[in-house]
Order: structure tokens, then C-alpha cells, then sequence
């Protein structure tokens, strides 16, 4: 007779596996890179860009001189470098931008949301969120060439009508390239951000609210005024953030059609504005190396603006999200 | 005999109703026509204002008569509302057909078999052509897919299958990264890698800022359709027995399988057409180059950047050509998300 050998009881545990520590561990790795990598933009921005900064001062933002002259050898003489007309014309520009489209947005979100029948809404959805797909160059080209007449004509319609109000008076009728052009241009291009950010937080009203406006008798408007504007309130306004967050780092699109002045100017119909992101372009061909630290610096200011209106934008969208059940 | 009852729809549109809303529109129509005709308003811009604002005031009074103020309102806002939507759809419509009509004019068989090695942009259209675009925009994407998809897939599975201590932080940051400017990705890179380390133009150098762009689209969007896998398929795995690696290897992962790639994809369409990076670090070649790590690489928005600068009539051509391909490229890679997206959404 054999003798039977109990099996040994398998180890209970609550410890992970091998396998599992690996895998938490390469997929914590993933998540943290992304991290790391908005470290590193700051970082190295900063750390190329810091000479620079520490000899402007505070003058980097407040001046708007741009000038480097070197002598024969190639070494600088003389450098002046002041941000504040490129970021007077990146917010002009980033707000005529959003002034447009914000109500264009809300008007199409709440048409496609509300009046819109089930096919139409479906096309309309895909084409919107095509147009988001686009590439900037395709707007900055198409702005420039088709765009920019019919524009230049608006705006002498408003210099003439309107020309009583300080943002549209200017001394020397020059119209081509304003920073209302770019501004239409940045219009057209953030106008499907704001419309899908603004149609999800609308058909986040609460629907039973919704038919209750109904049953008692209310109209279509009078329904979307008690229900859905105070719901999406905030919302919206977090879409607007976001696009003007990216109408403030936008590129190409702004540098095709933008006349770069280095001086500040508030008149947003008048042919010369300026834009952080397209000075880095402009000035990046021929800069010498002294120049690109700065253009660095220019850089950095842009990240750390635009980061912070994201960030903004996101905390307003996702509260409002919450809010609504 | 039993008689059916026929359901009413008293809230649809008679015929009559049908009739004067027609009529208001052709009168407001007409009568937009007179007063551009008339009046010294002129142009598309009046015409079209007068046609908006006769149309509004009149369905609006209209309403009001027959309903009262309530109904006027509403009436109001619906003609808003529609133009909202018109005025968003117009510009798409007219930058399709602009690129169309200028663009088709300038495919021509040899621009898919030449590079512009030989040519110059002012050339005639016979000379030259966009084949080292394509293939360097080619190799840009597929670099930066290779780098891009896993750091984002993985972002996304730390936030919804981890769900670790950092996931608020980290979560919080992919969306501030989506709102990076291309222009500052092109910079760091610059910064960090082309200066101290290779010191020259590449395609990869390029590659790289796409991948910086790339990450954030392909993590929401994963982190979305994996928040769509059901628990119940989780819960299923691990009481089979599986481990947390087997479960998500085995059972998330395919399942999610087409909306991974419908991720992948509006993140190549995202950055196909991303210009400003490409111009601070490829350095922009006329050759085909297939070597991706040495050398000047051309790509589409860099091919169109320099056409459209050079100015002259089949300069332009040349650019409007270039558009045309990134924009098919674009609207392929949409289309095909799309399709993979619904068809999830089917089963």
C-alpha cells in the first residue's frame, strides 16, 4: 500500500504576481512620461532661455523692441528684446477670435442639440468635427487668398459705421492684414472646438427638466432659456477658454495673414499686430544664436500662457459636467 | 365593424402652414433683391443680411399675430439658430471647394512620381513633383506612431485600469498637453535634443514633436473607449483566474480593439498636416529621403509653406495641389475613423 503524500496547500495570497508588478510598472511609466514630458518643455525652455531672460528683466514682457545688432566677427553688440506687442496682438487677435465665434458656436451647438432633425445633426456632427481635423496651413492659405477681400471689406464697413468706438478708429486707412483678419481667420478655426464642447454640455441638460418645461407649456426658446443656458452656463464659457487657448498658440494660420509690427497696438482694424507664435517663425530663419535663446524665452512665455488657460478651461468644463446630475 | 383609430399629429406642419412659411421665404427673398437694387447697400453681403433680417421679422410677426410674444420669441430664435449653424458650415464648404478648384489643376500623374530635386517651385507644372512629400510625410507619421501609441495607450490604461495616485494629476495634464502649441513642441525639441545633441536637421527631429502632439489625442481618446468596456468583462477575467496583466492583455484590449485604432487614427490626422514644428526642425529637402535620422526630410506642409511663398501663378497651383493631397489624406483618415467608431458602436 502507498502511502498517500497530502499535496501541499497552495500559498494563499493577496500579493500581486511578477507579471502584474510589471505590468503596473511599465503602465505607471506611460502615464508618468506624458507628465515628465510637460516638465520638460518647461525645463529646457527655461533653462535655454534663461540668459535672456535674466538680462531683459522684467522688460522682456513689457518692452516691445525686438533688435539685435553683431558686428563682422558675428558676436552681439547691442540686443534688445521686449514681448509686449506680440502679446498685446496674441490676446487682441486670440480675444477678436473668440468674440466672433462664441456666438456662432452656441447658435449652431443649440441647433444641432435642439432643432436640428436626427440625419441633419448626424452630417452636420461629422463635418464639424472634420473641420477640426484640418490642418492650420489650410485655413492660413485659404484665409489669406479667398478669405482676406471679403474680410478687408467688413472692416471698412465697421471703420465707417462704427469708427466712434476707440477698438475701431485708426489714423492711416491700412486694412490688409489687421489683426482682424487674423482674428476671423482664428474665428473660423476654433469655431468647431467651442461648438462640440458646448453641444456635449448641452445634452447634458437634465432631460427630465427639459420635459417638464415642455409640460408646462413652454416654447422651444423659452424651454432652452430655463433649462439649458443655466446648465451649460459655465460650460460654455470653458469651450470659449479653450479656444482661445488655441487661437493663442496658433502658428501658420495667424502668420500667413498677419501683418508683425513691433508696436503695441489696440486697433484691431488697422494692418499691423503681432503674435508670439509667428515671431518664433519669423525670426527663426536668420536668427543668430543669442536670438534663438530668446526666441526660446518667447517660447516659454507662450507655454506657460497657454497652459494656464487650458488648465482654467478644463477645471470650468469638468465642474460643470458634475453640476448637472 | 370595428373602425381603427387613425392617429392625429396636430403638432405637424399642415399643408397651409406649409404655404405661408414658403411664401414669407420667397417674399423676403424677392423683396431682399428690390432693396439691394434700390437702396445703395450693395453686394453678397447686403443681399444676404437683408434676406435674414426680412425673413426673421417677418415669420416673428407672423407668430406673434397668430400666437402672441411667446411664440414670436421662438420663432426669432429659430432663425438665429439656423443661421448660427449656416454661418459655422459655410467657411468648411468654401474651403472644399476652393481646394478642389484651385488644387485639381495641379494633379497631374508625374507630381506622384517626381521630387523637386530637379525643379524648382516656379517651374512649370510638368516639372517636378510632391513624391518626397508624400513619402517624407509618410515616414514623419510612422515615426511618430511607433512612439506616440504606446506612451498613449499606456496613459490611458494607467487612468482607467490602475487608477494609481497620480491619476488626477496625470489626467489633468494630458488635457492641459492637448493645448501645447505646435510651435512650442517644435521649440523643446529644439531645445533639448537638435541643439545639444545631433545638431542637425532630420526627419526624426521632426517625428518627435509630432509624437509630443500625437500623445494627448491618442490618450483621451482611449481613456473614452476603454472607460466604455463594461466592468462586468473585468470582473470576468480576474474570477477566471486571470491576472490583472492577463485580463487587460487578453480581454480589455480586444475588446476595445477598433476604438484603439479609431484613436490612433484622429491622432495621425491631428498631426498630418502640422506645420510649424516641421518647419523649425526637418530643414525641408527636395529629395526623396529615405533615411530618416540623417539629412533634410520634405514633407506636405513643408512642400505647400514653400510653394505658397514663392508666389509665382504655378508656384501657387503647386501649393493648392499639395492642400488638395493632405486634405484627401485628412478626410481618409476621418472617414475611416469614423466608420471603425460606429461600427463599434453597432455591435
Amino acid at each position: 500500500m502507498t502511502t498517500l503524500v497530502p499535496p501541499t496547500p497552495r500559498e494563499l495570497t493577496t500579493e500581486p504576481r511578477r507579471s502584474d508588478k510589471i505590468f503596473r510598472a511599465v503602465v505607471t511609466a506611460g502615464g508618468i512620461s506624458s507628465l515628465a514630458i510637460l516638465g520638460l518643455i518647461a525645463i529646457f525652455l527655461g533653462y535655454r532661455g534663461f540668459e535672456v531672460l535674466r538680462q531683459e528683466g522684467i522688460g522682456f514682457i513689457t518692452n516691445s523692441e525686438w533688435s539685435i545688432s553683431t558686428d563682422d566677427a558675428g558676436n552681439v553688440v547691442e540686443s534688445q528684446f521686449g514681448l509686449a506687442a506680440m502679446l498685446v496682438g496674441t490676446i487682441l487677435c486670440a480675444l477678436v477670435a473668440v468674440v466672433i465665434a462664441l456666438p456662432i458656436s452656441v447658435f449652431s451647438a443649440l441647433f444641432l442639440n435642439f432643432y436640428a432633425p436626427g440625419w441633419l445633426k448626424k452630417f452636420l456632427v461629422a463635418i464639424i468635427d472634420m473641420m477640426a481635423a484640418f490642418p492650420s496651413i489650410l485655413f492660413g492659405i485659404w484665409g489669406f487668398l479667398v478669405l482676406m477681400p471679403s474680410v478687408e471689406y467688413w472692416a471698412k464697413l465697421l471703420h465707417r459705421y462704427l469708427g466712434w468706438i476707440p477698438v475701431f478708429d485708426m489714423q492711416v486707412p491700412v486694412f490688409t492684414r489687421s489683426p482682424f483678419v487674423a482674428g476671423v481667420v482664428l474665428a473660423i478655426m476654433i469655431i468647431p472646438i467651442i461648438t462640440s464642447v458646448s453641444r456635449e454640455v448641452f445634452s447634458q441638460a437634465p432631460l427630465d427638466r427639459i420635459q417638464a418645461a415642455y409640460a408646462l407649456g413652454a416654447t422651444r426658446w423659452a424651454m432652452i432659456k430655463a433649462v439649458v443656458i443655466p446648465h451649460g452656463r459655465s460650460g460654455v464659457i470653458g469651450g470659449a477658454m479653450l479656444g482661445l487657448g488655441r487661437a493663442m498658440g496658433e502658428t501658420v494660420a495667424v502668420f500667413t495673414v498677419l501683418n508683425i509690427v513691433f508696436q503695441i497696438n489696440w486697433h484691431v482694424l488697422l494692418g499691423a499686430g503681432g503674435n508670439v507664435a509667428s515671431l518664433i517663425i519669423l525670426k527663426f530663419g536668420d536668427a543668430s544664436p543669442y536670438e534663438i535663446k530668446a526666441l526660446m524665452a518667447a517660447g516659454l512665455v507662450l507655454f506657460l500662457l497657454t497652459l494656464v488657460v487650458n488648465a482654467i478651461a478644463n477645471v470650468i468644463v469638468k465642474r460643470t459636467g458634475k453640476s448637472g446630475r | 365593424m370595428s373602425t381603427t383609430v387613425v392617429p392625429t399629429k396636430p403638432w405637424k406642419a399642415s399643408k397651409k402652414d406649409r404655404l405661408v412659411d414658403l411664401s414669407i421665404f420667397l417674399a423676403s427673398l424677392l423683396s431682399s433683391y428690390v432693396i439691394v437694387a434700390v437702396t445703395p447697400m450693395k453686394g453678397k453681403l447686403a443681399l444676404f443680411a437683408a434676406f435674414f433680417f426680412l425673413y426673421m421679422g417677418l415669420t416673428a410677426s407672423l407668430k406673434g399675430i397668430q400666437r402672441g410674444s411667446a411664440a414670436a420669441k421662438d420663432a426669432l430664435v429659430n432663425s438665429v439658430v439656423a443661421i448660427g449653424a449656416i454661418v459655422t458650415v459655410m467657411p468648411i464648404a468654401s474651403i472644399l471647394f476652393t481646394v478642389l478648384q484651385k488644387g485639381l489643376p495641379g494633379i497631374k500623374l508625374n507630381i506622384f512620381t517626381n521630387d523637386m530635386s530637379m525643379a524648382t517651385p516656379t517651374d512649370p507644372l510638368t516639372n517636378g513633383g510632391l513624391l518626397h512629400a508624400i513619402t517624407g510625410t509618410l515616414t514623419l507619421v510612422a515615426i511618430a506612431l511607433v512612439l506616440s501609441v504606446p506612451i498613449g495607450i499606456l496613459t490611458a490604461l494607467y487612468l482607467t485600469e490602475i487608477k494609481g495616485r497620480l491619476m488626477g494629476p496625470i489626467r489633468f495634464l494630458v488635457q492641459a498637453m492637448s493645448g501645447v502649441p505646435s510651435i512650442v513642441a517644435g521649440l523643446f525639441i529644439l531645445s533639448a535634443i537638435l541643439y545639444p545633441i545631433t545638431k542637425s536637421y532630420s526627419g526624426f527631429m521632426g517625428a518627435l514633436a509630432l509624437t509630443i502632439l500625437m500623445i494627448p489625442t491618442i490618450a483621451r481618446t482611449s481613456e473614452e473607449v476603454l472607460n466604455l468596456i463594461p466592468n462586468d468583462l473585468r470582473e470576468a477575467g480576474v474570477a477566471l483566474g486571470g491576472t490583472q496583466w492577463r485580463t487587460v492583455a487578453m480581454i480589455v484590449l480586444p475588446a476595445a480593439k477598433s476604438g484603439l485604432i479609431t484613436a490612433v487614427i484622429l491622432g495621425v490626422a491631428r498631426i498630418a498636416g502640422e506645420t510649424a514644428p516641421i518647419l523649425l526642425l526637418t530643414g525641408g529637402g527636395d529629395k526623396v529621403n529615405p533615411n530618416a535620422f540623417s539629412g533634410p526630410m520634405g514633407s506636405l506642409p513643408y512642400y505647400i509653406w514653400k510653394s505658397f511663398n514663392a508666389g509665382s501663378p504655378e508656384a501657387l497651383t503647386r501649393a493648392w495641389a499639395g492642400l488638395l493631397v493632405l486634405v484627401g489624406l485628412v478626410l481618409i483618415l476621418f472617414t475611416s475613423a469614423r466608420y471603425l467608431g460606429s461600427r463599434k458602436g453597432a455591435k
